[in-house]
Parts: structure tokens; sequence; C-alpha cells
């Protein structure tokens, strides 16, 4: 399974950069100067997205710097610990809603701690992929669009969230249990 | 929420900061994180351009449009308020596409673009509609068929069986995402519950 979809990730992208350009082309299509009108709004959608960007990542970044996150990380931890559920995942939780690149970090130095193949590496596996960095796909995709009142989103994607993490503890201590 | 995260995290940061003595590198942290901003737009910037190029090709030959056509009723009932033959439905189906099969650069692009087109359906340009809302929680749950990077990570630390853990992704991230639509419906119906603002609102609101 792993290999066919990797495969097929690998052809998708050569496809479809070799097929679009071709069928337009064989509807007359003045595929160049489609592809150039459409390109030239990246810049701009990039560099709308810039402010949004900036005030979250200085939130984060003050956040992690500070100590903050640590002393509400070690702060949780007893109550992980209580549930039964290894204390060293809940970081994870909190990081992964966060900062794509610091739960990844993490997932890493868990497996390096523990192996890949203990409960902690699979439920920590299982975290890191079946969700995504929930507050910079908002501000990347709000920001893009200048949409400033986000309304319930956040709310939505922080319950998936943790709807998300529960069922990983729980996937993984079912199967591998 | 956005308000109230930001504000706490930032005062948080700072008070801790003050308690353990990190005034400094927390200070120095506020403009890492600006500059860490910017640095992210600008790589995107090239990825953004390349899609954005591609996808106009394919919108004036017509492919998105068969796109939208062709597509599964599911994904326009998630979305009843965008139009059935509006190109928004096509880049909704490339964005969910191309975040099932893990390609993460080209699935921001997309997003994006559908992000674009449901402003223009859009009656206030300020706040998120509806449409966008359960657009974006279709992202943040994210449909991975196979966790990429993950599966790399576990190779890296000698896993004796590095894939075994497909199975149980694709578990959690189906009920997270299942979550999501659940959670986005009852705050959309909610929202539609409110009694009636000005008729013109309510329309938007409905969408």
């Amino acid at each position: 399974m792993y290999n066919i979809v990797s495969a097929l990730s690998a052809w998708v992208i050569p496809v479809i950069v070799a097929f679009i350009p071709l069928y337009a082309a064989t509807r007359k299509i003045p595929v160049y100067e489609s592809f150039v009108d459409g390109a030239k709004d990246g810049f701009q959608t990039a560099v709308k997205m810039i402010p949004h960007l900036i005030a979250m990542m200085v939130a984060i970044s003050v956040f992690r710097a500070s100590g903050a996150m640590d002393l509400l990380l070690s702060l949780m931890k007893p109550f992980f610990d209580l549930a039964g559920v290894p204390g060293e995942i809940f970081p994870l939780a909190i990081l992964r809603p966060i900062t794509g690149s610091g739960s990844l970090a993490y997932t890493a130095d868990l497996m390096k701690q523990f192996g890949p193949d203990s409960m902690i590496g699979r439920i920590a596996s299982t975290m890191q992929g079946s969700t995504d960095t929930t507050l910079y796909v908002l501000t990347v995709y709000f920001g893009a669009v200048g949409i400033r009142k986000t309304k319930y989103a956040l709310k939505v994607g922080l319950a998936a969230d943790l709807i998300g993490f529960a069922a990983s503890v729980i996937i993984c201590i079912l199967i591998f249990g | 929420m956005v308000n109230f995260i930001w504000v706490a995290m930032i005062v948080a940061g700072f008070v801790v900061a003050a308690f353990q003595g990190r005034m400094e590198e927390t200070t120095k942290a506020v403009f890492d994180g600006a500059e860490t901003g910017v640095t992210i737009c600008f790589g995107l910037i090239s990825i953004l351009s390349f899609w954005l190029g591609m996808m106009k090709i394919a919108e004036d030959a017509g492919l998105l449009q068969r796109l939208s056509n062709a597509i599964s009723p599911f994904v326009r009932l998630l979305f009843p308020s965008v139009p059935k033959d509006h190109p928004a439905l096509g880049y909704i189906m490339s964005n969910l596409s191309a975040n099932m099969l893990g390609l993460g650069n080209a699935a921001t692009p997309m997003g994006i673009k559908a992000m674009q087109e449901l402003q223009k359906l859009n009656p206030d340009k300020e706040t998120a509609s509806p449409a966008m809302c359960t657009l974006l929680a279709l992202n943040t749950s994210s449909i991975t068929l196979i966790p990429t990077t993950v599966i790399a990570i576990r190779m890296n630390f000698n896993s004796a069986n590095p894939t075994e853990i497909v199975g149980t992704t694709l578990v959690a991230t189906f009920i997270s995402t299942f979550a999501a639509i659940v959670i986005d419906r009852w705050y959309r119906y909610r929202q539609g519950s409110i009694p009636p603002g000005p008729p013109s609102k309510s329309i938007g609101l409905k969408g």
C-alpha cells in the first residue's frame, strides 16, 4: 500500500504538469500567456499573508522562547499520567496544532528516546500523521484572502485535533496494546 | 478565539520570562518570530506562483470546470452555498486530492485559490463565510492517506515495520476529519438558528 501510494505521489505531479498544458494546447489556449497571467498573482498572495504570519509567528516564538510552553507542559503532565496515557505524549498534543516543525522535531525525539516501535513511538507517529498544524493552516488560508474575523473556525480545528489525539491514543492501545 | 490565544501566548510568554529571567531571549524571540513569518511567505512565493500559473491554464482550458462538474455529491453536500458550476468546487476538489496524496506544496496553493474563489462569493470580505470555515476544517484535520514524513522518520530510527502506523493513522485522520465536519456543521446550524438580522445578512450566513 505504501509503495503504491508513494509511487503514485512521485508520478502524479509530473503527469499533471505535463498533462494540463498539453490538454490546453489542444484546445488552442495560449498556454504560456495563461500561465504567466495566473502566476503573477502568486507574489501578491504571498505578500498579503505576511502580516498574518508575522503576528502568529511572533506569538508562537515568544511562547516557546520564554519557557511558558515548557511550564504548561510540565503542569499538565501529571493529569495525563493519571489517565494512564504515557505523559511523554502530551507535549505533542499541544505542539501539533501550533508548530509543524516543532511537533515533527518532538516526534523524532520521542522515537530516538523510546524507539519507533514502542507504544509511545507508535502513538506519536499516529498523532503526527493524522492532523495538520491548525494555527498555521488558519493563518495562511485566511491570511491569503484577507479574512480577519475567523468566526468559529479555530474552535472547530482545535476540537477536531483533540478528538483526533484521543482517537490516536485509543486506536494504538487497541491495536498494538 | 484567535484574539484570545494570541494575547494569551504573548502575555503568558512575557510573564513567565520575567519570573525565569529570560527577558532577553524572549525579546529576541519577538523579532525572530517576525523574521520566520516573512521567511515562510517568501518561501511560498515560488510554489504559489507556479501552481497558480498551472491552475490558470487548467481553468482557461475548462479542466477545472469539468472537475467541478464531475465532483462527488459528497463534496457538494459539504458546500451547499457554492453554485453547482462554480470554479471554487474544482479548486476545493484539487486541494482535497492533493492533501490525500500528501502533496503538501501543491495542496496549499490550491487551497488558497479555493479560498479566493469562496471569497468572491462572500458578502462580508473581512469575515469568514461558512463555506470558508468548512474548507479550513477539512484542511486543519487533513485527510492523509499515507503519512510519508512520519514513515521516513520511522525508517530513520530503524523501525522494524515503518509502515505499521498507516492503518492507525488512517483511522485517526478519518475520525478527526469526521469530527471536524460534524462540529463545523453544528456551529453552522447554531448560527443559522440565531434570530435573523437584516435579510441580506442572513443569506450570507446560510451559505
